[in-house]
């Protein structure tokens, strides 16, 4: 996905003026090319997370359309009041772009694990939240972001599904057990896990890369009783949309994601996937457990 | 006149001088000090409010190149204020420049003002940014003096006004860095010296930048000229910062 994110910005940095990049060290020599031909738009300003988001509220208060860069630590929590006051107060809006999600880099321990990212942008007003599933699906969304004139959180993984999806943020639905189902909607790249673990399950199962806005309308067509989120980060994180979208209804919410205890182990992050039950043996588990115990 | 000039310990010759020049005319417009006292509406004014008006009407009247009938023009000067406590001066010197109507001033900070404590830039025109939190002007001017660069936008100069306690702020040294090793020349820095940092700058609030490759000017924050001299005293290579030394903070 990095990969698709440095060549997607290289094209638009030269297709458009009114791009500019604003790094922090982490991928600069990846961006070198880019900087060579864009040295007043492509700005590396070294560890420097606080500056890094107040450049980038200073640039577009001067009309350009800042993407900034780095681990997603970095770039939401260690600088949170620069997103705060920087940008949304400004009304200044920006494309913030991470790596690293909620533990990518499994063996590095917990100052690289960012599972609060997507919750931490939820508290501001107005985002669109992008959680690509695939490295097919990070260009789109990025050029969709940047030609918007919103601040949207583009959130990269190492991990990924098989395929990628399209969608452009509505909900679309993968499996289809039918009216009054169980509805599972899993985000970015909880998709393939979510589907090999329900497979011979009377759920249906939908598919979203742009939590936020969340596809209410999608949500309310499909929804059942049984509503059981699948998201990569912080279990519980759209717990609060969900609710808000089928208050007039009665239903039951399973938030699944990752949990907020620290687990202080390294390993993989496949390692880390299993502990906090996303793969698909801890996903039937805990969909079973929900929506009929007695089939366990 | 009603300023509380006596409260920062001035000497009896700077205090007429000071409320002298307050009360002289922006642009031929509106004097000051009544916008002033208007804002004041008999409450106390700390004396940073005193402290930093000097240095906003010599920036209003002889240095900023901005208009109050276009404060959208991308080749602006641009001013953020970002020790934004330091408002009562603000106010009454975007009044008298005609940014807003004086009748703003009256019942400031009250539920339909939009004159807050701090400045609100979608509140206020003339306001570059909101501010409050301390350590947030220099960052944002950085990114504004970069954005104006890459646009070839090459006139405007983009000024940021501190405190020295403000320097406290660690993102502050993130900016001053970059700026200074990266020559980021069109944009000055202004620091309200008034001793008020809790653990002090020794040599002064000047070393922390000239030593990244900033120019620096320290003046007497009450002189008129002298601040003039400073404020234009960039040499169009590298970032400039003018030290305004002005009477330490009361307790």
């Amino acid at each position: 996905m990095r990969d698709t994110f440095v060549d997607t910005t290289t094209a638009l940095l030269a297709d458009d003026p009114r791009t500019a990049l604003v790094l922090a060290d982490i991928s600069a020599a990846l961006f070198a090319p880019a900087a060579a031909r864009h040295p007043d738009r492509v700005l590396n300003v070294g560890i420097r997370e606080q500056l890094m988001v107040g450049v980038a509220g200073g640039l577009a208060l001067t009309g350009l359309r800042p993407i900034v860069h780095t681990y997603a630590p970095f770039l939401v929590e260690r600088a949170y009041e620069q997103l705060k006051l920087d940008l949304d107060h400004q009304d200044a809006r920006a494309v913030l772009v991470s790596v690293g999600a909620s533990y990518d880099r499994a063996a590095a321990g917990r100052t690289h694990l960012s599972p609060a990212d997507v919750s931490l942008i939820d508290t501001l007003h107005g985002w669109t939240v992008h959680v690509p599933g695939h490295p097919g699906e990070v260009a789109p969304l990025l050029r969709t972001a940047v030609a918007a004139d919103t601040s949207a959180y583009l959130r990269l993984s190492v991990l990924s599904n098989e395929r990628p999806l399209g969608g452009e943020g509505a909900l679309q639905v993968v499996r289809d057990a039918g009216p009054g189902a169980p509805l599972v909607v899993a985000v970015g790249p909880t998709l393939d896990a979510a589907t090999a673990a329900l497979a011979d399950l009377p759920v249906t199962v939908a598919y979203t890369n742009r939590p936020r806005p969340f596809d209410t309308a999608g949500l309310r067509d499909r929804a059942g009783t049984d509503v059981i989120l699948v998201e990569p980060y912080l279990a519980g994180t759209s717990s609060r949309v969900v609710s808000a979208a089928l208050a007039d209804r009665p239903h039951r919410l399973l938030a699944i994601g990752v949990g907020r205890e620290e687990l202080r182990r390294y390993g993989s992050a496949d390692d880390h996937t299993h502990w906090h039950g996303l793969d698909a043996s801890g996903l039937r588990r805990s969909v079973l457990d929900f929506v009929s115990p007695a089939l366990r | 006149m009603g300023f509380k000039l006596q409260a920062s310990r001035m000497t009896a010759t700077t205090t007429t001088a000071t409320i002298a020049a307050a009360a002289a005319p922006i642009d031929g417009r509106q004097p000051v000090a009544p916008l002033l006292e208007r804002i004041r509406a008999g409450r106390e004014f700390g004396t940073n409010v005193y402290s930093t008006i000097n240095v906003l009407q010599v920036l209003y009247h002889r240095v900023l190149r901005v208009d109050p009938t276009a404060v959208d023009d991308p080749d602006r000067d641009r001013f953020l204020l970002s020790k934004g406590h330091a408002v009562a001066g603000y106010y009454a010197v975007l009044a008298a420049a005609e940014f807003f109507p004086a009748d703003w001033l009256d019942d400031q900070g009250g539920p339909a003002s939009r004159l807050g404590d701090h400045p609100d830039r979608m509140l206020v025109p003339g306001v570059e940014i909101g501010s409050g939190s301390l350590g947030h002007g220099l960052g944002l001017g950085v990114g504004t003096a970069l954005g104006l660069r890459a646009q070839g936008r090459l006139e405007p100069r983009v000024y940021v006004l501190l405190g020295d306690a403000e320097l406290d702020e660690g993102s502050n040294h993130e900016a001053i860095t970059y700026a200074g090793t990266t020559g980021l020349a069109n944009l000055t820095a202004i620091v309200i010296d008034n001793a008020s940092a809790t653990h002090g700058w020794p040599g002064g609030p000047a070393a922390r930048f000239t030593v990244d490759g900033w120019t620096a000017t320290t003046v007497d924050g009450t002189d008129h000229d002298a601040l003039h001299t400073a404020l234009t005293g960039h040499d169009g290579n590298r970032p400039h910062v003018v030290v305004a030394v002005v009477d330490p903070k009361e307790d």
